[in-house]
């Protein structure tokens, strides 16, 4: 008894009982609708593991959403709410789109300075947003919201504008291939390279056919610095004692003010850092016209509440998001069913980890109920 | 007295239990109907060739009321008539184009369809990656010297039922003003546009009168709220017909021509189902018919790739609806007239600036 209340107490544990109870809840729909759902989780299961390159390519998918669940994670730790993360992306996107394709400098230069145009611009965009809080209190959730939409429209104001829109596309022109973060971009493709990938089938599989990039890499260092932060550092210490309580950490001394500003500047900034990663990283290298969110904040959104909020908690949930959104065309592929069914899992999931923030009570009921037959 | 109340309560409550179960019963019946005629249909066109096509959405995705839906429906007609294996792919981004390619590259599709010239580019790579499948792409057509050889480009021309709306509008219009509303410029949509100017043009110089076209751009393919906004304004600065080549933009211009009790023309397919008082006419566009008829060229093993196909009024894969109320009989009969001389080569619509600017001389 004793035991089953300690292994429920834990986080990890509630967390994979939702999983469970989504892919559950998946496969009831997936009957209900009529199609079999252990064809259909093979399907999913084989989209993701049964080739080096669609693991790649779920590795490639998770990048971007595991940066912006770090930046919704980073901001609720302070107790914000950063909705908002889809339009850092976005205005992330438009300033890395931008300076790549004006500015054409040797990769050594071009890269950092593509890629930290786009964490600025997600920085200015986060902490205009923190500075309204601060400064007028206005709720950020209001204000990320209209943020969201004012991004969107530049977005495509941007990209139907004459200076930058390519012509015969829905898309603004690319960025200079010198700002590709991608690994051996020019090597895998040139004579060289191509001779001796031709021995190793599923490097060649891996490099040339999915965008291998260094984003990964990056959102796990963006992860250890943001727990680094949070957890072994004084100003951490401030950043959370704001968010456990804020008249607390007022009456001990600590600008509340000032590190509402400070939170939303590098949430702003991990959600522009997923942008440049993705413009730099995978192709087409561009902004396009969006007629409506891509989700790649909203989805961050879920995958830091997956992860329950915890920095390197959001690194396993991205995969697992970007496993399934990737995974889940395989569904539709192969037994037909849409892949709407993978939203109603995804839903299902993220609804059982608000409600499992019962297991770890249920797991003090348990105990206490332990140590009463011990009493007797 | 409360004793009333409660048993009222009660009854009520059955009456509303048993009509709400009725209700689902029947629902239910029908839904079941449904479901074993689809399963019928299934089974009658089991048996196929193992012929497989595969199709990867742009980011419209495949309920798109316009090309991906079309295409599919094409991809759907071809399954029940030689029970192909058909199967779709929808793109969420653009960067989903490429790993969707290659995903259906990797089920051994025999032919792969890419829908809209946003793929170009990633269908132009994927075939050079994938050499052994065949690879068709809707909309677009690449420059000779570089188009491999495994690659067919489907073009319409759609100038030539876009003439014969603008032709239409001219003889109907009472203002001596219409308008044109389009998506997001490019050379596809310029074949509307230059299309419809010069069929108007057409009507205009056959009655001698002056009419003028005017054309915006919403620079969106699915901001309804925006066609509607520009039709608006078009319509009380006084054009009386509206015409769209605009996609989801296009549903608002209907739904101002509803509003303002005048005309709109509907692209691609028949919307008049949109507004049926208010719209005209549809410059139809027929997708389907051409995604079904290249894919039976390559199932019959003839020699597709390295080539552009171009369907136009003499393959039947573009035109007007045959219904043509809100114009009258002889407005339709001089349009058919136009039809056949576009058919037979009499007059040649422009299909871009310059050659509108010819057309007129």
């Amino acid at each position: 008894m004793e035991k089953t209340a300690k292994i429920l107490k834990k986080p990890i544990t509630s967390t994979i009982i939702a999983i469970v109870c989504g892919f559950a809840v998946a496969a009831i729909v997936l009957a209900a609708a009529g199609y079999n759902p252990s064809a259909a989780f093979g399907a999913l299961f084989s989209g993701i593991f049964s080739k080096p390159k669609y693991i790649s390519n779920v590795i490639i998918k998770a990048t971007p959403i595991t940066l912006t669940a770090l930046s919704v994670a980073f901001a609720y730790k302070v107790g914000l709410f950063n909705i908002g993360a889809e339009g850092q992306y976005i205005i992330g996107a438009v300033a890395a789109n931008l300076v790549g394709y004006l500015c054409n400098f040797p990769p050594i230069i071009q890269i950092p300075l593509v890629v930290l145009s786009g964490v600025a611009a997600g920085a200015l965009w986060g902490g205009i947003i923190g500075f309204l809080k601060a400064k007028f209190g206005i709720h950020e959730v209001l204000t990320s919201i209209m943020f969201n939409w004012i991004a969107f429209y530049i977005s495509n104001w941007v990209v139907s504008s004459a200076r930058f829109h390519e012509p015969n596309s829905t898309a603004a022109y690319p960025v200079n291939p010198s700002s590709y973060t991608m690994l051996l971009p020019n090597w895998k493709t040139s004579d060289a390279g191509l001779a001796v990938l031709k021995g190793h089938k599923a490097l060649r599989e891996v490099l040339l056919k999915t965008d291998v990039n260094f984003g990964f890499v990056i959102a796990i260092a963006a992860a250890v610095f943001v727990w680094m932060l949070l957890y072994r550092s004084t100003k951490g210490y401030e950043l959370r004692a704001v968010g456990l309580n804020r008249d607390a950490a007022e009456f001990a001394g600590i600008s509340v003010n000032k590190n509402i500003i400070i939170t939303m500047l590098i949430a702003g900034a991990l959600s522009g850092l997923a942008a440049s990663m993705v413009i730099t990283g995978t192709d087409p290298h561009r902004i396009s016209t969006l007629s409506a969110f891509e989700n790649n904040g909203f989805n961050g959104l879920s995958v830091a509440f997956i992860a329950g909020s915890s920095p390197i908690g959001c690194i396993f949930a991205g995969l697992l998001f970007g496993g399934l959104l990737y995974g889940g065309q395989s569904i539709q592929a192969n037994i037909g069913a849409p892949s709407e069914i993978i939203n109603i899992m995804i839903g299902t999931i993220v609804f059982f980890v608000a409600l499992t923030a019962v297991i770890p009570k249920l797991a003090v009921r348990l105990e206490k109920r332990g140590m009463h037959n011990a009493a007797k | 007295m409360k004793k009333m109340k409660k048993l009222l309560a009660v009854v009520l409550a059955g009456t509303m239990a048993v009509s709400m179960g009725a209700c689902g019963s029947t629902g239910s019946a029908s839904s079941a109907a449904g479901g074993s005629a689809s399963s019928g249909a299934a089974g009658a066109s089991a048996g196929g060739k193992g012929y497989k096509v595969r199709m990867v959405t742009d980011t419209g995705g495949v309920n798109d009321q316009s090309f991906n839906q079309s295409s599919w429906e094409g991809l759907k007609n071809l399954k029940k008539d030689t029970g192909a294996d058909v199967n779709y792919v929808e793109s969420k981004q653009e960067s989903d184009y490429a790993t969707n390619l290659d995903k259906a590259a990797d089920e051994n599709a025999n032919l792969i369809w890419g829908i809209g010239f946003a793929m170009a580019k990633s269908i132009g790579s994927a075939a050079k990656e994938n050499p052994d499948i065949n690879y068709a792409i809707v909309d677009n057509s690449y420059d000779k010297a570089t188009m491999p050889s495994n690659v067919t480009g489907v073009m319409f021309r759609a100038q030539e039922p876009s003439f014969i709306v603008g032709y239409i509008a001219g003889k109907t219009t009472k203002t001596g003003k219409v308008g044109f509303v389009g998506g997001i410029r490019s050379n596809i949509i310029d074949q509307f546009e230059y299309g419809y100017k010069a069929g108007v043009a057409y009507a205009a110089k056959e009655m001698n009168k002056k009419i003028t076209v005017d054309a915006q751009y919403a620079e969106s393919f699915s901001d309804s709220s925006k066609g509607k906004a520009i039709a608006n304004s078009m319509f009380s600065s006084g054009c009386d017909i509206v015409f769209h080549a605009a996609g989801g933009v296009g549903v608002g211009v209907i739904a101002a021509a509803k509003d303002a009790g005048k005309y709109a023309i509907g692209v691609d397919r028949d919307q008049a189902y949109l507004a049926p008082k208010n719209v005209l006419t549809s410059a139809l566009k027929l997708v389907y018919s051409a995604v079904e008829d290249v894919s039976k060229k390559a199932m019959k093993g003839e020699k597709i790739g390295g080539k552009t196909f171009t369907y136009g009024l003499k393959e039947n894969a573009v035109g007007i609806p045959t219904e043509h109320k809100l114009m009258g009989d002889a407005t339709y009969q001089a349009a058919m007239k136009v039809e056949n001389d576009i058919k037979s080569g009499k007059i040649v619509p422009p299909a871009t600036k310059a050659e509108f600017d010819k057309f007129g001389k």
